[in-house]
């Protein structure tokens, strides 16, 4: 299998990014491809510019800002895994990170690919969620800040702009307890159903494959905040949620399971 | 478009197609058949070679992309005599193949692994390889095998 015929274009900025994408009709940023080439070679994908950003310089790394944690858009699954920083300040991301498909996955597939992919059955952007990260888009008109709550808006869609390029995401410290639940049956499989909770004073949870975004248990979040039992609030795991049926699970089956992995991760909270 | 890379220690460079994944390269332009297609869909690592010394799935990756970097193939892991990587070596002495469909890309996982991780024990081989299927052994020899190579291939690397 290949892909359809495109063109293939690496840029050394941002800048240059951002001016490709705004006078191109059909192109597309290449990150770490660990989305996007195999769409393309299912030819479900089949877009006539590939716009390479992976050797823009200075846009990997993760380092203390602002009182944040700031994470460049092309930081790979793998330097989360093993980044010190990230495990005192905000250890869920190195935990979940660990997870994603297999090692040989994590050395290409990006922060900023996953988030900017939009896929509902996708962990980190769940954990993103969970943790109300920022993200810093740049476009034509310079830079702007997405809440998390506001990013993920459809199926394989977000907030950002065919033009926009995502240069960063922003986590919050702070979120030191966390629970990390992912339910596969085989090695290396996306998980039926993904739950992160993390806490900080508050509980917050985010799911992963529950709906065609990833989601935030809203309704557990509104029962722990005020005052139900962890087993009260994780009967609610499911209330108002629509999860996909697929070969792996049906939506009954995912409703359950959600129920099930919340309870554990409420517990193991502590 | 003009790709250059190089590829176990030498610089290879050929025109191709932009849409040319990087197994295609490794296969059909630079005639390195070690390197395995089996599923197609980045999932069973017989594809697997290192880039600037870290596992990838070959079939995953353009060759456009990895175009100035350094890829380490099956074919460049025995010394130019003949003689075999400490890795290789392992595998053979511990039966950890037996059809070899599996063998390149098991191999270059255990290299990219063993070059991350100083002390492996069991369980963080099996993890580390479960990008890599084979359906033949079972997995405990070449578990075991890549133990073996651990220790023999020490301050080697
Ligand atoms: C075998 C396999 C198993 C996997 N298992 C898992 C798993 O268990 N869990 C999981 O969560 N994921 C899994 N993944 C997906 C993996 O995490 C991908 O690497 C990731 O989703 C996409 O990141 P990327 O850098 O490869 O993005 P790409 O594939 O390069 O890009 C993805 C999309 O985002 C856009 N894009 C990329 N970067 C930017 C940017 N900076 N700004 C704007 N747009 C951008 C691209 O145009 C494209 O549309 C798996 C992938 C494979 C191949
Ligand atoms: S052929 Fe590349 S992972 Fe199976
Ligand atoms: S030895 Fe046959 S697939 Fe592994």
């Amino acid at each position: 299998m290949f892909p359809s015929k495109f063109e293939y274009r690496r840029v050394a900025s941002v800048d240059e990014a951002v001016s490709i994408l705004s006078q191109e009709e059909d192109a597309k940023i290449l990150a770490g491809g660990h989305s996007l080439i195999p769409l393309m070679k299912l030819r479900l994908a089949s877009p006539e510019l590939l716009v390479d950003i992976t050797k823009i310089e200075n846009m990997s790394y993760i380092r203390e800002d602002d009182g944040e944690i700031a994470i460049g858009a092309l930081t790979r699954h793998h330097a989360l895994e093993t980044s010190e920083l990230l495990a005192r300040e905000v250890p869920v991301l190195p935990a979940v990170a660990a997870t994603v498909g297999d090692p040989a996955v994590r050395h290409c597939g990006t922060l900023g690919g996953t988030a900017s992919h939009g896929d509902g059955a996708s962990d980190l952007p769940a954990a993103l969620l969970a943790l109300d990260a920022t993200f810093v888009a740049k476009g034509p008109k310079g830079e702007r800040r997405i809440a998390a709550k506001d990013f993920f808006t459809g199926f394989l869609e977000t907030a950002l702009a065919p033009f926009e390029v995502l240069t960063e995401i922003r986590v919050p410290k702070g979120y030191r307890s966390y629970s990390f639940q992912k339910f596969n049956r085989r090695a290396q499989d996306w998980a039926i159903v993904g739950v992160v909770a993390v806490r900080n004073g508050t509980t917050n949870i985010g799911y992963v494959n529950m709906g065609v975004t990833p989601l935030r248990a809203t309704a557990v979040e509104q029962q722990l905040a005020s005052g139900a039992s962890d087993d009260d609030a994780a009967a609610a795991a499911a209330a108002g949620l629509t999860p996909p049926s697929d070969i792996n699970g049906s939506s009954e089956y995912r409703a359950h399971l959600a129920g099930v992995l919340v309870r554990r991760a409420l517990s193991e909270l502590g | 478009m003009r790709v250059e890379m190089k590829v176990n220690g030498v610089t290879r460079s050929a025109e191709v197609e932009d849409r040319t994944l990087l197994v295609h390269f490794i296969r059909d332009v630079l005639g390195l058949t070690g390197t395995n297609v089996g599923c197609d869909t980045s999932s069973c690592g017989a594809c697997t070679v290192l880039v600037n010394g870290e596992s990838v799935k070959s079939c995953t990756v353009l060759a456009a992309q990895v175009s100035g970097e350094e890829v380490t193939t099956i074919e460049g892991l025995a010394e130019p005599d003949g003689t075999l990587h400490p890795l290789q070596r392992a595998f053979q002495d511990n039966h950890a193949l037996q059809c070899g469909y599996c063998t390149p890309g098991m191999v270059m996982a255990s290299l990219s692994l063993i070059n991350e991780h100083p002390n492996l024990d069991e369980k963080a081989v099996r993890e580390g390889l479960e990008g890599n299927l084979c359906r033949c052994t079972g997995y405990h020899n070449i578990v075991k095998a890549v133990l073996a190579a651990q220790g023999e291939m020490g301050a080697k690397l």
